[in-house]
């Protein structure tokens, strides 16, 4: 597959992966695995109080093998999610961020006017700034145009499972899109991941459709897999879509005729 | 008389009988100072200055780590 460059950092995987809600950490590395993903999310939380023995999942990530993207989960003002993208650089020793601002507890839609003002402060600091937003096109270009390293674009509401709910949107920001467009959220199950590569994206980033699946480990190959078929169909040239048949066998020298 | 320093340390009234490091601070409460990173007062601490910058009376800590997320 050709290579995924984002913000002058090379991949050969298209696939980014979470590292929340699976069964269990030993699940989890071997899905990441399988995944065959090179960059991991996790999130930033205050260290617990009642259990300070808790690992850090810094303990299951290999950092040589995995690039860490920490997020801004769970933030619902610009303040809260500068803050903690400032905590998630000195934790992490790295400045890039998947930068989230929700501005509504149940679809957990992004707050995107929040989130530009916090893309735009964070740039500025030199963070590789990352944006979960809604599959709104013109949202899309001013968080380019802040500065953001690429879009990330909503299939669906995080850990639907929906699948890919607005496909023109997402062909038309990949159209304007002069940076990576990573469909972040709302995948179910491979096709929804196919879908999104088929279309355009850059990369897909997945946790819950992994992580919540009956068998987590054989997902995320069908992930990779789903993701690389898709990434090769978008570059093969797909035939044009047509309303009745066309024989694929040829039409002459049919027996009896 | 001794008056105990009171901070907020992730959210929950914490005594300090005197101003400590913040590196001191994470000690007596057990926390493995490589796998965090450290707010005071809104500022991120580097963790080149645990041993320097000094928790006072009335300051707000925010502790945080790695967690599992998407």
């Amino acid at each position: 597959m050709d290579a995924f460059v984002l913000a002058g950092r090379t991949f050969t995987s298209r696939l980014i992966v979470g590292t929340g809600k699976y069964p269990s950490n030993a699940v989890m590395v071997q899905a990441h695995d399988a995944s065959g993903a090179e960059m991991v999310t996790v999130a930033v939380r205050r260290v617990n109080s009642s259990d300070r023995s808790r690992e850090s999942m810094l303990d299951y990530i290999d950092r040589a093998r995995y690039t860490l993207l920490p997020n801004t989960a769970g933030c619902y003002t610009a303040d809260e999610a500068i803050r903690t993208a400032r905590l998630a650089q000195e934790a992490g020793l790295s400045n890039w961020i998947k930068l989230e601002v929700i501005g509504d507890e149940k679809t957990l839609f992004p707050d995107n006017e929040a989130l530009l003002e916090a893309t735009r402060v964070l740039v500025k600091e030199g963070f590789v700034v990352l944006p979960y937003t809604t599959d709104d096109p013109v949202v899309c270009r001013k968080l380019e145009d802040a500065g953001a390293a690429a879009v990330m674009p909503l299939g669906a509401p995080i850990g639907s499972g929906l699948g890919i709910q607005n496909v023109n949107n997402l062909r038309i920001i990949r159209e304007f899109a002069r940076v990576p467009v990573i469909v972040d959220a709302g995948v179910g199950t491979a096709s929804d991941a196919a879908l999104a590569m088929e279309l355009g994206a850059d990369a897909v980033l997945m946790n819950t459709a992994i992580a919540g699946a009956g068998d987590p480990i054989a997902m995320a190959r069908a992930m990779r897999l789903a993701v690389e078929a898709g990434r090769l169909a978008y570059r093969s040239g797909r035939i044009p879509r047509r309303m009745y048949a066309t024989a694929s066998s040829p039409v002459e020298g049919l027996v009896g005729r | 008389m001794h008056v105990p320093l009171r901070i907020s340390l992730n959210g929950e009234a914490h005594e300090l009988p005197s101003p400590v490091t913040i590196r001191a601070l994470l000690d007596s409460v057990g926390i493995d100072s490589r796998k965090v990173a450290v707010e005071r007062n809104l500022v991120v601490v580097r963790r080149a200055h645990y041993d320097t910058e000094v928790v006072n009376d009335g300051d707000e800590v925010e502790v945080v780590n790695f967690v599992g997320g998407g």
